[in-house]
């Protein structure tokens, strides 16, 4: 694809390309105004370095057109400024406040190729010398791909900014040169909003009443809270009421079973990092077995569980797979593209994303189906147990539990399982680019929004929050001003915080998470977030918080599932302790010796569970239930195709359904307001529920803007009117081969019967 | 529910439902109520014990029930009960399964394919001969025509609101387009099916081409499928040709006639080169050479450009989509799903022939007039000026428009729906057989996925058709071309498909239709977005929900009816307040007929 890059090669000979302006015309007209040019820096953002007169190619066709600008570095930001006058900026309602379209967040760059003549080649970081490339192709996370001509710019600026971005996207850096650091010094958010909304699971209270909620009956630990007990656990916890102090730190907080929710039935569902087996010391066995005795203790004295380790993909393979699975996306030409396309299902296939989604949605209905009908307890672990453990639990709540299908309790959920959890985000993400970090390198968290997309694509009315919501949050991980993605742990964040604080004797460094929509988004945009068809169990107090009681938490056992009574603790305590703990013993032994063998049958059982549950009407605010068959689990389209223009559909796509619903939903908001002027008192749930849910349609409307399928992610600025045609349609059949000579037969037997 | 579910034929609403079955619905009542009530004019035949063998839920005992138009079968005691309903016009082929002395339980019995993606198996009892009647009236019945009987669709005595007859007059078409024009004209030289006998009567040529031109030209175009105008676009003029391929032959012939009529199209609308797009491979179109076919060679064509959209033959899609139905009935292939899909290339099938309608309606958009031909020009071809005037023409996309464009580019102009579908006809193997017209409608289903508001009509519609493409039941999709359909009086002896429909139309409305009359529809022909039509594909697995509205739809249709419940509190509240003799709220104030606009203007006006 490069070899066509003729234009490449020097200053003297003619651009092939179409441009707006000449290089000769920047170069004497705009020279003076070139210091100008820089975006709007960001409180705390430096320039490091830039270059003028950088060709940026239009990412869609291959003519070598493109827009001349300026190339910056900052230590935030890779940004390209054109030399144009910025046109109307119609139709752009989702902008985001921190980077434009034409910005990429140092941590969000994956990777920088340069192009050499006809070469593309992988820049891996150092010092490139002497032949710095005519031609840089950067690559994002958000799956953006930018393409830049640096043979107009002066030689020495080519290779400055080059070797600049480089430097600053590739190689190994601290954690304090990122740039929430620099940010949040010099900007303050207040935090007490945001406390009232999102529930952070930073303080014990927020434990407590999330197992009040969920009428847990377990122990609170809050002994960590400056990490006494262990750097290694969070700062607040659950573990079952068996456990005693001094299990809690015996192996680090390793084999200890942490609370994540509890079933109505009163069984549990714990998580762990699992202790590696030494073999001559028996000592963790006898503790792992005391552990799984006060898991199984919770309720009926049952527990099951389940080593992730031996039966998901480890994080590494996840890595793997989504490697192979995102270079379908970032696509530098038409033609690439359409090449691709003839074997699009097989390459999707082949490198397996799509089925280690169908995988951890699989795993979390087997827990649920624990949970639910068997009403027994589940343990989860894996090595480190804050990987797929949290994939799991999260999928398993979003299916059982109502409340965290709205938005807040979504964001909670994601405080609760992967923050506190101690998902390990910065080393997970590798945003500070250590080579020794780079093994454990991993798109965890990108995973369970994933399986998230799945279920909501299935039921979308559960959801309260919206496609673009889980899109915008995926992208958010790689904008590195959110405390919530830049720490490996509660002990690690807190200590960094506090080291940086500009005050040092008193709070720690205050910086917004990434719930803090404000930082990103305007109110407008935000109001995408939610999800028209949504509708709230009707009679239910609309304040979450409030909502919390158990009152609607019955409501979600299968109308079959037999109903056991929580037995009343100690019931059995005095008088069958012994026989119990046998008894509960003996299970555990046959469950933990054959995980894997296990797993054939337990697929079936999944099967008949998820038919059982078909069968019934759908409510979706109950228990809900992903389809693992081949067809249902799909690619997220809006995450992974809005950047490339030959797959939009002008006019089309689902959000040309949606705006519908939302301008209706605006309509119907409207008149409540106006039923409400005159006291009319509503049974409906629809008060106020989503204001200004119409957006896209206003903006449809307004701006005479047709939507696209990639809407809200692309404006239809460049629209061209002429459809995309596959090229290299001729190739793409193997019909020849594969049917023998029926591709060379006549349509109707014989010739034509005209003919002699 | 681990049942097939079934297609509902809605019938209740017609009121002469049992008056002219009275034998067969008495007698069936008598024996047990049929959940299913009698189509008029249709009649019971035999009813039997039996076990139908459900590929989802095990076998399940219980009786069959068959008329003359279709299989009806339900569980004696399964909970959740079983039916089953299918036309037997749906049905390709019988079998007899294992022998009086085969062993092994459920083993003797009848095996059943469906032309409708499924297959059924039902066991009898091994001793006497059980299942001979039962095979031997399910054979004539289902393929009636070899059996010198009559297709149901002339047994029906269903009456409707309307007459789907008049949904297509020719004329009025060709009006609507703005046809005739000074370029032009209309002629009826095919009045009696002598120049062409698998066209239309009505047909518009070249103003300037004379009735003798057209017989000239007829003597090179294979079967007499000359290029005749399918579509003309209103501004530009530009028009969609249709026609069969050229007899060049071996030889190369020419045809001076053939040469300038094409010159004489491209005139038209002072198009500078005329596009003829050639459905086939290149590779075929050559081969098509020695049988006396081929293509517009450059070098005879003055001012033509060819194209070859490579879609392949009627013996490819059929293969297709038999291995379709492979991986998806009865279970939906497990491992590697994608892969499986990939190599049945069924979406790649797709993918080519929406593509190939793009190009087309690309053309016609900047003003270039095509021509379009395959072999016959009644497959492929139709393939591609129905789904490039679906892009085009959004009167298409209406429900009646959709009928129209049924009417005139598939049945008008003699796509072979009766060697194509095998109506009645128990030669399951006929090569002649394939899904081309489903092949269709799934790029039509695919175009209102990418378009979900560009559509008036739903799903269903696209559904409804596929299930009669097969039934027999309307006299829509019988016979081979207008002049078999002329002689076997089809228009005065069967009902229309399109009577049912737009009876009933309500049904078959996309609520988030949106009318935008000047725009053309290009959907992307990319695999990214093209699906399995799992709806129709996999309807009959029982793990494919099968919703009767998307949720979507349920969302938008419960806020339009919220919308109007408030419209009308607020309208009472606005009464009552202006009444000078209640101060207090009251619902009993009286309906008001208004339309939910006329109240909305009314809120804006201050009180």
């Amino acid at each position: 694809m490069l070899s066509s890059l003729g234009s490449a090669g020097g200053k003297s000979a003619k651009p092939s390309f179409v441009s707006y302006v000449t290089p000769e015309e920047i170069k004497s007209e705009k020279e003076p105004s070139r210091k100008e040019k820089h975006p709007d820096l960001l409180p705390g953002e430096v320039v490091f370095c830039s270059a003028s007169t950088v060709l940026k190619y239009t990412q869609d066709d291959l003519s070598q057109r493109g827009v001349f600008g300026a190339l910056l570095c900052t230590n935030f930001r890779v940004s390209f400024v054109s030399d144009e006058a910025p046109t109307e900026e119609t139709g752009q309602l989702f902008k985001n406040k921190l980077y434009g379209e034409n910005d990429i967040p140092l941590s969000c760059v994956d990777n920088i190729y340069g192009g050499y003549e006809d070469k593309k080649k992988l820049i891996t970081g150092g010092l490139v010398k002497n032949k710095y490339p005519s031609k840089m192709i950067i690559h994002c996370k958000d799956l953006r791909v930018f393409q830049f001509s640096l043979s107009f710019s002066k030689e020495e600026d080519a290779k400055k900014i080059f070797q600049g971005i480089v430097h600053h996207c590739l190689e190994p850096k601290s954690l304090r040169c990122l740039f929430a650091f620099s940010y949040c010094e010099n900007t303050s958010y207040p935090e007490v909003q945001r406390k009232k909304q999102t529930v952070m699971f930073d303080s014990v209270e927020d434990w407590i009443q999330d197992m009040k909620r969920t009428k847990g009956n377990c122990r609170v630990v809050s002994e960590n809270s400056n990490f006494e007990l262990s750097p290694k656990l969070p700062q607040f916890f659950i573990v079952p009421s068996n456990v005693s102090d001094e299990d809690l730190t015996k192996y680090q907080g390793k084999g200890l079973p942490m609370w994540c929710w509890s079933h109505h039935s009163g069984c549990a569902l714990f998580k762990t990092a699992s202790i590696p087996l030494v073999q001559e010391d028996n000592v963790p066995q006898t503790y792992m077995e005391k552990m799984l005795t006060a898991v199984a203790h919770n309720h009926l004295y049952s527990v099951k569980t389940e080593d992730l380790s031996d039966t998901l993909p480890a994080v590494q393979d996840i890595l793997l797979s989504y490697n192979k699975f995102k270079q379908f996306f970032l696509i530098d030409n038409t033609t690439e593209f359409w090449m691709s396309d003839m074997k699009w299902f097989s390459s999707l296939d082949n490198c397996g994303w799509l089925d280690i989604i169908r995988q951890c949605l699989q795993k979390a209905v087997e827990v649920v189906e624990c949970l639910e009908k068997e009403n027994t307890n589940v343990l989860i672990m894996e090595e480190g147990g804050s990987d797929l453990c949290c994939v799991v639990s999260s999928l398993v709540q979003l299916m059982l539990d109502p409340y965290y299908r709205t938005l807040l309790g979504f964001q909670s959920l994601v405080q609760k399982e992967w923050v506190a959890g101690g998902h390990a985000f910065l080393d997970r993400s590798n945003h500070l680019h250590l080579k020794d970090k780079a093994e454990s390198q991993s798109p965890v968290f990108l995973l369970f929004l994933e399986c998230v997309w799945q279920l909501q694509q299935q039921h979308g009315p559960a959801f309260q929050f919206s496609e673009t919501y889980l899109t915008v949050l995926s992208d958010s991980v790689h904008v590195p001003v959110f405390t919530t993605f830049l720490f490996n742990n509660d002990s690690h964040r807190d200590n960094i915080l506090r080291a940086e604080s500009p005050h040092t004797q008193r709070s720690p460094l205050n910086c917004p998470t990434v719930w803090d929509w404000s930082v990103q988004f305007d109110c407008k945009a935000q109001d995408l977030f939610t999800n028209p068809l949504y509708s709230e169990k009707p009679k239910q107090d609309t304040s979450v918080r409030k909502s919390y009681r158990p009152k609607h938490l019955r409501q979600l056992s299968l109308p079959s599932s037999a109903f056991k009574t929580p037995p009343k603790k100690g019931f059995f305590k005095d008088e069958a302790d012994n026989l119990k703990k046998i008894l509960g013993v003996k299970r555990l032994s046959r469950w933990m010796l054959s995980p894997s063998s296990e797993s054939p049958q337990t697929s079936s059982s999944v099967r008949e569970f998820y038919e059982a549950w078909q069968t019934k009407p759908l409510d979706y605010h109950g228990l809900l239930l992903p389809c693992l068959d081949g067809p249902s689990i799909r690619v997220w389209m809006q995450r992974y195709l809005r950047w490339i223009h030959d797959v939009q559909i002008l006019g089309g796509g689902p959000v040309a359904m949606l705006s519908k619903v939302s301008e209706i939903l605006g309509e119907v908001q409207e008149l409540q307001r106006q039923l409400d002027r005159h006291g009319c008192t509503l049974t409906s749930n629809h008060k106020g529920a989503r204001p200004r849910a119409k957006t896209a349609s206003v903006i449809a409307a307004r701006s005479s803007v047709r939507l696209s399928s990639s809407f809200p992610f692309v404006t239809s600025r460049n629209w061209l009117f002429k459809p995309a045609i596959p090229t290299s349609l001729l190739q793409s059949l193997m019909v020849t081969g594969m049917a023998g000579n029926l591709a060379d037969r006549e349509d109707d037997g014989g010739g034509p019967e005209s003919l002699v | 529910m681990a049942s097939a579910s079934i297609p509902v034929y809605n019938c209740s609403n017609n009121p002469l439902e049992n008056s002219s079955s009275q034998n067969a619905s008495r007698e069936s009542l008598k024996m047990e109520p049929l959940a299913v009530t009698l189509l008029p004019g249709e009649e019971r035949v035999i009813d039997k014990d039996i076990m139908y063998i459900c590929p989802f839920s095990g076998p399940v005992k219980g009786k069959v029930f068959i008329t003359n138009y279709r299989l009806y079968f339900k569980s004696a005691d399964a909970d959740p009960s079983v039916t089953l309903n299918v036309p037997l016009g749906a049905i390709g082929r019988v079998e007899k399964m294992g022998g009086a002395s085969s062993r092994g339980e459920n083993s003797y019995g009848l095996d059943i394919t469906c032309k409708d993606m499924r297959n059924l198996r039902f066991a009898l009892k091994q001793e006497g001969h059980s299942r001979r009647d039962i095979f031997d009236i399910l054979f004539r019945y289902a393929f009636p025509l070899s059996h010198g009987l009559f297709l149901f669709a002339y047994l029906s005595q269903e009456k409707y609101e309307e007459n789907g007859w008049s949904v297509y007059k020719p004329m009025e078409e060709f009006r609507r387009q703005g046809l005739p024009t000074d370029k032009w004209r209309i002629t009826f030289i095919n009045d009696n099916y002598e120049l062409c006998d698998t066209y239309p009567t009505i047909l518009v040529v070249p103003f300037k081409a004379t009735e003798e031109d057209l017989r000239k030209v007829s003597t090179f175009r294979s079967r007499g499928r000359i290029p005749v105008l399918s579509w003309i676009h209103r501004e530009n003029q530009a028009v969609i040709c249709r026609c069969s391929q050229p007899l060049v032959g071996m030889s190369g012939k020419r045809n001076k006639d053939d040469e300038r009529y094409l010159d004489v199209i491209r005139e038209a609308n002072g198009t500078a080169k005329l596009t003829i797009y050639d459905a086939r491979p290149s590779v075929n179109a050559v081969a098509n050479k020695a049988t006396g076919g081929g293509y517009e060679g450059d070098d005879t064509y003055q001012n033509a450009e060819l194209v070859f959209l490579d879609i392949h033959n009627i013996h490819v899609m059929r293969e297709s989509l038999k291995k379709l139905k492979d991986i998806v009935y009865p279970n939906v292939e497990e491992s590697h799903w994608l892969s499986s899909l990939e190599s049945t290339h069924w979406l790649e099938h797709i993918k080519l022939v929406l593509s190939g309608a793009i190009q087309v309606a690309d053309k016609i958009s900047g003003g270039n007039s095509v021509v379009v031909h395959c072999s016959d020009g009644w497959d492929r071809t139709a393939q591609l000026t129905s789904l490039a005037m679906l892009m085009l023409d959004s009167h298409y996309r209406t429900l009646r428009g959709f009928q129209v464009l049924l009417e005139k580019e598939w049945i008008s102009f003699g796509h072979k729906f009766a060697s194509r579908i095998g109506h009645g006809d128990k030669n399951h193997a006929d090569q002649d057989r394939s899904p081309i017209f489903v092949q269709f409608i799934d790029c039509v289903w695919q175009m209102t996925k990418q378009f979900p508001t560009a559509f008036e009509f739903n799903e269903r519609l696209l559904m409804t058709i596929l299930d009669h493409l097969f039934s027999c039941r309307f006299g829509t999709f019988l016979y081979n071309c207008e002049s078999a359909r002329h002689t076997n009086e089809v228009r005065s002896k069967t009902v229309s498909l399109w009577s049912l429909v737009n009876s009933d139309s309500t049904s078959y409305l996309n609520p988030f239709y949106t009318p935008e009359s000047s725009r053309v529809l290009y959907p992307v022909a990319s695999m990214r977005h093209l699906e399995l039509w799992v709806t129709y594909y996999i309807r009959w697995n029982p793990r494919i929900r099968q919703q009767q509205q998307s949720p979507v739809e349920q969302r938008y249709m419960e806020l339009l009816a919220l919308r109007d419940e408030y419209l009308k509190k607020l309208e009472e509240l606005q009464l009552t307040d202006s009444s000078p003799n209640s101060s207090h709220l009251s619902n009993s104030s009286a309906p008001n007929a208004a339309s939910p606009t006329q109240h909305i203007t009314h809120l804006h006006t201050p009180f």
